[in-house]
C-alpha cells in the first residue's frame, strides 16, 4: 500500500454535500479489470459536457467551465475540501482509484460515508475530518485567495495554512500507523495465521454447517 | 451487565482477536463475488502467490454487467455485444476457474443478482458473516445475519485471510410499531426510514429494524429494508431470526439437513437482541404514519408521500440541505411545490436487488393486469432477479400480463438499477424504479430516477405519471 506521511499542495473547493460514488466516478468506467487509468474520469458527469465511454480519449472532449475543477486556478490541486457524507453510496473501490490517480492524496470534509473511508485508506489517501464550521472557513479562505494552499502533516496531525497558523485533526491510531508504514494489510493478518486457525478449528465444530456448504 | 444486541451476540461469535490498536479481527463465513469489483482482486492474489483461504467460503456470479435481453443472453457470455463487458464476465469464469470458486455462470439457471441468489439458494444462512464487494451486501441481514459491502482490496483480504480487519460499529434500533395499511409495502417502509434519518443517518451503526411493522413483513419484504441500510448510511442492517426466517431457509438447496438442520436451527434461535439490550441510537417509527413514498431528488433521503409535493428549497432546515435540494431540482428539472402525482415519466424499470423477487413482480403484476401501459412511457422493464425468479413468475403467469399490458420481460441481472448494460435512461427522462439510489446519473448520463415500490412504478406505467396505488382495484 501507498505511504502518506505529509503533502503540500493546492486546495480543490468541492462545495458540494452528500457526494456519491457514482459521481466521483460513474459506473461506465468499471469495466475495467485494471485499477488504474481512471483519472481522467474522476467526476466525469460533472467535469465534462458529453457522455463519458469507457477507453474513450478524454483530451477533446468539451469541459462544463461551470465546475470547479475545470478552472485553471485548481490545476494540480492535491487537497480536495469537500463537504458532509462525502463519498456515499457503492463500495466501489475505483472511486477511491480515481481520486489517487487525478492526483488527490488527502481530503479534507465534515464527514464520510464508512464503506469509502476505508476504501480510501487501503490506497493511501488521507481523509481528515474538521468540524463543519472549520470546513467552512477553509472554503471561504480557498474561494478568496488564487493559489490557496495547504500543508498536511500526519506525524503532527496538523494542517497549516498559508498564514502559518495551524488546524489540529484527529485520526485513529491504526489508520494513521497504516497510512505511516504503507503496510500490506494482507501481510499484515497473516501474522494472525495461528489465531485465524485456531478460531476456525473452533468455529467448525460449533457451527459445522457453515463449513463445505454443498449442493444437495 | 446489560444483554446483547444481535449485532453484538454476531460480532461476538466470529470475533478472532482483538488486535493492539482498537481494531478487530472478524472471521468471515461467506463472501460473494461479481464481475465488477473482483477481477483487481484476484490480480493481486496472482502478483502476490496467494491462494483463496476457504474456497468453499466464496460464491461468485455475473450481475452487473450483463444484458438482459434475450437475443444477447441466449448465447451466454459469447452473445454479449458489448466487447469490454464480455472481457469483465469472462475474468470472473477465468478467475473462478483457477481459484476454484463455485460460480453460477451467466448460462446457468440459477443465474442471477448476486443479493438475489444468496438467500434463493439457502447459501445466506441466519447467524452468519456476510461479505461482497457490492455495498447492497446488507441485504443478507434480513435472515439474521452480519452482511455488508466492501471495497476491491477487501474483497482480496478476505480471500487472502479469510478475515476481516474492522472495528465495531454502534448497535442502533429502528422500531416501525403497529401495521403497516394495505398497499404499503416495505420500500415504502424504508423510504420513508431514510427520509427521517438522512442518508448519513446511519454512518458509524449497524442497524437492527425491528417492531410489529417489520415482523409483519416476509423475509422478501425484509431483505428490501435491509438492502437499502447503506442508504441510510449504515453499512450493515439486520433483522432477528423468527418462525419466518426458519421457514425460509428450511429446503433450500444449499441449507443443512438432517442432524445438521437441528443443531443450526437450535443455534439461529438465539439470534435476536436480548430484552434488556442496549442500543445506542434508537429511532422510532408509527407505520400508520407510512404512505405510498416517491423520491423527488438525487439522494434516497429526497422523499415525499405520495400524496404530497416537491418541497421549496427555502423550506430547507439548513443551508447546506438548501443547497442541496436546490441542485437537485435543478437536475430534476422540477419546481418546487410540483404535486407528486403531476410528475410525467417516461420509463418504468421494475427490478434490482431491492425489488426483483416473486413478491415484488406478483405485486406489479397484480397492479397492470388488464391494463395497458400509458402512451407516453418509452419503455417499461421488467427484469426478474433470477433465473428461478423468473422461472417461478412464467409458471404463475405473470410473464404473460406484463407483456400484454406492455411491458418488457427480459433476464436476470442488475439491469437499469446502475446502468451498466444496454438498460439505460436518455438524458433528461424521468424513470419510476424500484431500484435504491437515485443519485445524478445513476441510471443513465442526464437519467432522472424516482424511487418507488413495485406496486407503485406499475401503477405509474399504466397512468403515464405516480398514482396513489392505495386508489387503484387490484386484480
Amino acid at each position: 500500500m501507498k505511504k502518506f506521511i505529509a503533502e503540500e499542495g493546492l486546495v480543490l473547493p468541492l462545495d458540494r454535500a452528500n457526494v456519491d460514488t457514482d459521481y466521483i466516478i460513474p459506473k461506465q468506467f468499471l469495466k475495467s479489470i485494471k485499477r488504474t487509468g481512471f483519472g481522467k474520469n474522476l467526476f466525469d458527469e460533472a467535469r465534462y459536457l458529453d457522455k463519458g465511454l469507457p477507453d474513450a480519449d478524454c483530451s477533446g472532449r468539451p469541459l462544463n467551465p461551470d465546475f470547479v475543477m475545470n478552472q485553471p486556478r485548481y490545476a494540480g490541486a492535491s487537497l480536495l475540501l469537500a463537504r458532509e457524507n462525502f463519498g456515499c453510496g457503492s463500495s466501489r473501490e475505483h472511486a477511491p482509484w480515481a481520486l489517487d490517480d487525478y492526483g488527490i492524496r488527502c481530503i479534507i470534509a465534515p464527514s464520510y460515508a464508512d464503506i469509502f473511508f476505508n476504501n480510501c485508506v487501503k490506497n493511501g489517501i488521507l481523509l481528515i475530518v474538521l468540524d463543519e464550521k472549520t470546513v467552512d472557513q477553509l472554503f471561504q479562505e480557498t474561494f478568496a485567495n488564487e493559489g490557496y494552499r495547504l500543508a498536511v502533516d500526519l506525524p503532527a496531525q496538523t494542517i497549516t495554512k498559508p498564514d502559518g497558523t495551524t488546524i489540529a485533526f484527529e485520526i485513529e491510531d491504526s489508520r494513521k500507523n497504516g497510512l505511516l508504514n504503507g503496510l500490506d494489510d494482507i501481510s499484515l493478518t497473516l501474522q494472525n495465521q495461528a489465531a485465524i486457525q485456531t478460531f476456525e478449528a473452533g468455529w467448525q465444530q460449533k457451527a459445522p454447517w457453515l463449513f463445505g456448504q454443498q449442493h444437495v | 451487565m446489560s444483554g446483547l444486541t444481535l449485532y453484538d451476540k454476531l460480532w461476538n461469535s466470529h470475533l478472532v482477536k482483538d488486535l493492539a490498536d482498537g481494531t478487530s479481527l472478524i472471521y468471515i463465513d461467506l463472501h460473494f463475488l461479481h464481475e465488477v469489483t473482483s477481477p483487481q482482486a484476484f490480480e493481486g492474489l496472482r502478483l502476490a502467490g496467494r491462494k483463496p483461504w476457504r474456497a468453499d467460503a466464496n460464491m461468485a456470479t455475473p450481475d452487473h454487467n450483463v444484458p438482459t435481453t434475450r437475443d444477447e443472453r441466449s448465447r451466454g457470455v459469447e452473445g454479449i455485444i458489448d466487447p469490454v463487458s464480455k472481457i469483465q464476465v469472462k475474468s470472473l469464469d477465468s478467475n473462478c476457474v483457477e481459484f476454484g470458486i463455485n460460480e453460477f455462470q451467466i448460462d446457468d439457471p440459477r443465474h442471477g443478482i448476486v443479493h438475489v441468489i444468496g438467500p434463493e439458494q439457502g447459501r445466506t444462512l441466519p447467524g452468519m458473516t456476510i461479505v461482497c464487494g457490492d455495498s447492497h451486501t446488507s441485504t443478507h441481514g434480513a435472515l439474521g445475519s452480519l452482511a455488508h459491502g466492501i471495497g476491491t482490496s477487501e474483497v482480496e483480504h478476505v480471500l487472502a485471510t479469510q478475515c476481516l480487519v474492522q472495528k465495531k460499529a454502534k448497535n442502533m434500533l429502528i422500531r416501525v410499531n403497529g401495521a403497516l395499511a394495505p398497499g404499503v409495502t416495505a420500500k415504502d417502509v424504508v423510504l420513508a426510514i431514510i427520509g427521517h434519518i438522512g442518508t448519513a443517518g446511519g454512518t458509524g451503526y449497524t442497524i437492527e429494524f425491528g417492531g410489529e411493522a417489520i415482523q409483519s413483513l416476509s423475509i422478501e419484504g425484509r431483505m428490501t429494508v435491509c438492502n437499502m441500510a447503506i442508504e441510510a448510511g449504515a453499512r450493515a442492517g439486520m433483522v432477528a431470526v423468527d418462525n419466518k426466517t426458519i421457514e425460509y431457509v428450511k429446503g433450500r438447496p444449499f441449507a443443512p439437513t438432517g442432524e445438521l438442520w437441528s443443531k443450526a436451527e437450535a443455534a439461529w434461535r438465539d439470534l435476536h437482541s436480548d430484552a434488556d439490550a442496549v442500543f445506542d441510537k434508537v429511532v422510532e417509527l408509527d407505520a400508520a404514519d407510512i404512505v405510498p413514498q416517491v423520491s423527488w431528488g438525487t439522494s434516497p433521503e429526497m422523499v415525499a408521500p405520495v400524496t404530497g409535493k416537491v418541497p421549496n428549497p427555502a423550506d430547507a432546515p439548513n443551508e447546506t440541505k438548501r443547497n442541496n435540494y436546490a441542485q437537485a431540482l435543478k437536475y430534476m428539472g422540477l419546481e418546487p411545490g410540483t404535486p407528486i402525482q403531476a410528475i410525467k415519466l417516461d420509463r418504468v424499470f421494475i427490478g434490482s436487488c431491492t425489488n426483483s423477487r416473486i413478491e415484488d413482480l406478483r405485486a406489479a403484476a397484480a397492479v397492470v393486469k388488464g391494463r395497458k401501459v400509458a402512451a407516453n412511457i418509452k419503455e417499461a422493464l421488467v427484469v426478474p432477479g433470477s433465473g428461478l425468479v423468473k422461472a417461478q413468475a412464467e409458471q404463475e403467469g405473470l410473464d404473460k400480463i406484463f407483456i400484454g399490458a406492455g411491458l418488457q420481460w427480459r433476464e436476470p441481472g442488475c439491469s437499469m438499477c446502475l446502468a451498466m448494460n444496454a438498460d439505460q435512461l436518455g438524458e433528461g427522462e424521468h424513470c419510476a424504479s424500484t431500484s435504491n439510489r437515485n443519485f445524478e446519473g445513476r441510471q443513465g448520463f442526464g437519467g432522472r430516477t424516482h424511487l418507488v415500490s413495485p406496486a407503485m412504478a406499475a401503477a405509474a406505467a399504466v397512468h403515464g405519471h405516480f398514482v396513489d396505488v392505495r386508489e387503484l382495484e387490484l386484480h
